[in-house]
């Protein structure tokens, strides 16, 4: 069991859209995966916080209220600055295409807008983790 | 509701019918094995008059504006006059939002909506650290009542109704709006406007939660009571189904849990001895439209016929206007696709001829480019226009109610409702809805609900059109979007820092003390908050005491 993927799905800042957020994570777990969602609220420094502790290979967030930006930058930058970037960021949400570019610039692995199916994300999530650990 | 002789030969024609479609069935099977709504209630191939015999027209059924309300609210309904089309808007700053509401007006829009940010609507000023990244996003920044008067400035308050979508601060908000109008000369007894005011439907689906449950649930009975002599023709609380349906509910879930979460509200006010004839005029509520356009139809009459019954049996009611369930209506927004967003002015079409046939009293529609960013001027022209279209070209506004008496319609609306009542006894049994979401038990029906719409369009069972069949690539990048960047932020704390400089600190001072002392107490607490604001109190302030009383609510994570 050693080898089930550990991912943490969060909601930072106040939005409260979380249907999108809770179907992944079903859907994770549904594929296997160790699941550890946060429920609403969450600062930068609670997921991080969250993801070291929990050995996570992943963090996903979900945002639809528009701060994607800052929510990215503030997490990915605090993954650096406590050695844990080899944490995979990846997240989905009301995301405007033009912006993605950005985010992946800023460290995103991939973005999952509107529409995506949750085989989708469960199938890059376990290449991207198998990539890391090869 | 048919004699036994015609029902007779109904039932031998439906024999004689079932024979034939057997046979045309063994050449030609149907698309699917089993049809159903977009909820999952399962259908019948035919309706006749034998799925409806057990209704009493008279009594099941009846007249428009007249228990139990099925046809509607009122006598004429849209013959009269059309409901109010209402957009929610706001977005950055009260300036900006100021001025979309004001070119709504100018093309015909009848009522404001406002939308606030997402720090207003958790009663945190724009410099708050929780704020950051979040001030102006999905609505205006509202700090104080200085910003209040720019966000209505040039906009007689005497003649447009205003609906603000705030819920666990909406006491604070609504005294912000009595105070531009007193300033104005307006008496507040003359404003018509709704808040939401819904904390039951924040926990359970929507997140923009503060206080916990007790103290909040005084907040709302303290707003019922104040309104109801200073405020009289608002609308107190706007018991929001929208967000459970948004959150993945099914149809049957919307009414049953909303209409669970109104009863919560009147247990909490009678105990406050008020009295629902009185302040039952003033509930109103707030449903969804979603695709299912009969099912939708159907939902709305059910919601009317089974509050009715809530109002005059459970709790006595007798006041007819107390006993009626009336309602905003907005489409749907997770049907929205961001794949070839063109076509969600189709759906936006279809909910607003389900919302207008199931007899809403006002209406939003969505923009086409909602499941991208926050919608451009251009396409809120179209979603406003697509109402006008409906009311004024499409004919259905010359009928009341014109989908009664459909054999599909009418059963539909007794599954429903019957479905609702089920629910709702079981809320019952767990001991009421405030019992109910400490256990998690509308949040997991409603997650199950998602799950399962997500796995059906998955499997390819549920068809979204440019989704997951009919897709095109299609190169989207020139739609222009509505951003809001940082520097709204920016100003926005300026303009704060510069205001509590140029106020009286001192009576701000005492004026929050005066809200702590009211909050530890029994009193109510709206006199206290309107003192706060008209002396420029902050949003933040005012709520950081009452956290300090209350403390915070913390989620119940269910998944």
């Amino acid at each position: 069991m050693a080898d089930k993927i550990r991912v943490v799905v969060a909601k930072p800042g106040l939005d409260g859209h979380d249907r999108g957020a809770k179907v992944i994570a079903r859907a994770f777990r549904d594929a296997g995966m160790e699941v550890i969602y946060t429920g609403l609220r969450q600062t930068p420094e609670q997921i991080v916080e969250t993801a070291i502790q929990e050995d996570a290979d992943a963090i996903g967030i979900s945002i639809l209220s528009g701060a994607h930006e800052h929510y990215f930058k503030a997490i990915e930058d605090l993954l650096k600055e406590k050695n844990a970037a080899d944490i995979i960021l990846f997240g989905g949400g009301v995301i405007p295409e033009s912006d993605i570019p950005r985010l992946v610039e800023i460290g995103a692995g991939a973005i999952f807008g509107p529409g995506t199916t949750t085989t989708t994300c469960i199938d890059w999530l376990k290449a991207e983790v198998a990539k890391k650990k090869k | 509701m048919f004699e036994d002789k015609q029902l007779e030969e109904i039932k031998a024609g439906k024999e004689r019918f079932k024979a034939s479609v057997d046979k045309t069935l063994a050449k030609n099977p149907e698309r699917k094995e089993k049809f159903t709504t977009s909820g999952g209630i399962p259908l019948e191939r035919l309706y006749t008059p034998d799925d409806i015999n057990c209704l009493d027209y008279a009594k099941d059924i009846g007249f428009p504006g007249e228990y139990p309300y099925v046809r509607g609210v009122q006598p004429t309904m849209f013959r009269g006059r059309f409901w109010t089309m209402r957009m929610y808007a706001g977005f950055a700053t009260a300036k900006a939002s100021n001025e979309r509401y004001r070119q709504l007006l100018a093309s015909g829009g009848t009522g404001l909506s406002v939308a606030f940010d997402l720090p207003t609507q958790i009663g945190y000023d724009s410099d708050h650290p929780m704020a950051k990244g979040e001030v102006g996003k999905v609505g205006v920044a509202i700090d104080s009542l200085a910003d209040m008067e720019i966000l209505f400035g040039g906009i007689d308050l005497s003649k447009v109704t205003t609906s603000m979508t705030i819920n666990a601060p909406a006491g604070v908000l609504l005294a912000m709006y009595i105070a531009v109008a007193e300033k104005n000369g307006i008496n507040p007894e003359s404003l018509g406007g709704t808040i939401q005011n819904d904390i039951l439907k924040e926990y359970i689906a929507r997140g923009t939660y503060i206080f916990p449950p007790k103290p909040s649930m005084r907040l709302i009975t303290d707003i019922f009571e104040f309104c109801g002599t200073k405020v009289p023709k608002w609308n107190t609380i706007s018991i929001s189904g929208y967000h459970i349906r948004e959150a993945g509910s099914t149809a049957i879930q919307e009414v049953a849990f909303t209409l669970a979460d109104g009863i919560a509200y009147v247990d909490a006010a009678i105990k406050k001895g008020q009295d629902p004839n009185v302040f039952g005029k003033r509930l109103s509520f707030f449903f969804n439209s979603h695709n299912d356009f009969i099912e939708e139809v159907a939902k709305f009459r059910a919601a009317r016929k089974v509050w009715a019954r809530i109002m005059k049996e459970r709790f006595g009611v007798t006041e007819k206007s107390a006993q009626m369930l009336r309602f905003h209506t907005q489409t749907a927004g997770c049907t929205l696709t961001a794949q070839q967003p063109m076509n969600n002015i189709v759906r936006v079409a279809i909910q607003t001829m389900a919302a207008v046939s199931g007899g809403t009293q006002s209406l939003h529609t969505n923009s086409l480019d909602e499941a991208l960013a926050l919608p451009s001027d251009e396409s809120v022209r179209v979603a406003l226009c697509t109402q006008q279209i409906v009311a004024n070209e499409s004919g259905i506004t010359n009928f009341v109610d014109p989908f009664a008496g459909s054999y599909a319609v009418e059963s539909l609306t007794k599954q429903i409702e019957d479905g609702a009542w089920e629910y709702i006894k079981k809320i019952d049994d767990l001991g009421g809805m405030l019992a109910a979401i400490e256990r998690g038990y509308p949040q997991q029906h409603i997650q199950d609900s998602a799950y399962d719409y997500q796995r059906s369009i998955e499997s390819g069972d549920r068809i979204v059109v440019g989704v997951n069949k009919y897709h095109i690539e299609e190169d989207d990048s020139a739609r222009k979007l509505l951003r809001v960047d940082e520097t709204v932020g920016k100003n926005q704390e300026a303009e704060l820092r510069k205001m509590r400089e140029g106020r009286d600190n001192v009576k701000v001072k005492d004026t929050l003390e005066d809200i702590r002392k009211a909050a530890q107490g029994e009193e109510n607490l709206m006199p206290k908050i309107l003192d706060a604001v008209r002396v420029y109190a902050t949003e933040g302030e005012i709520c950081g005491v009452l956290r300090e009383v209350f403390g915070e609510y913390k989620e119940n994570v269910v998944l």
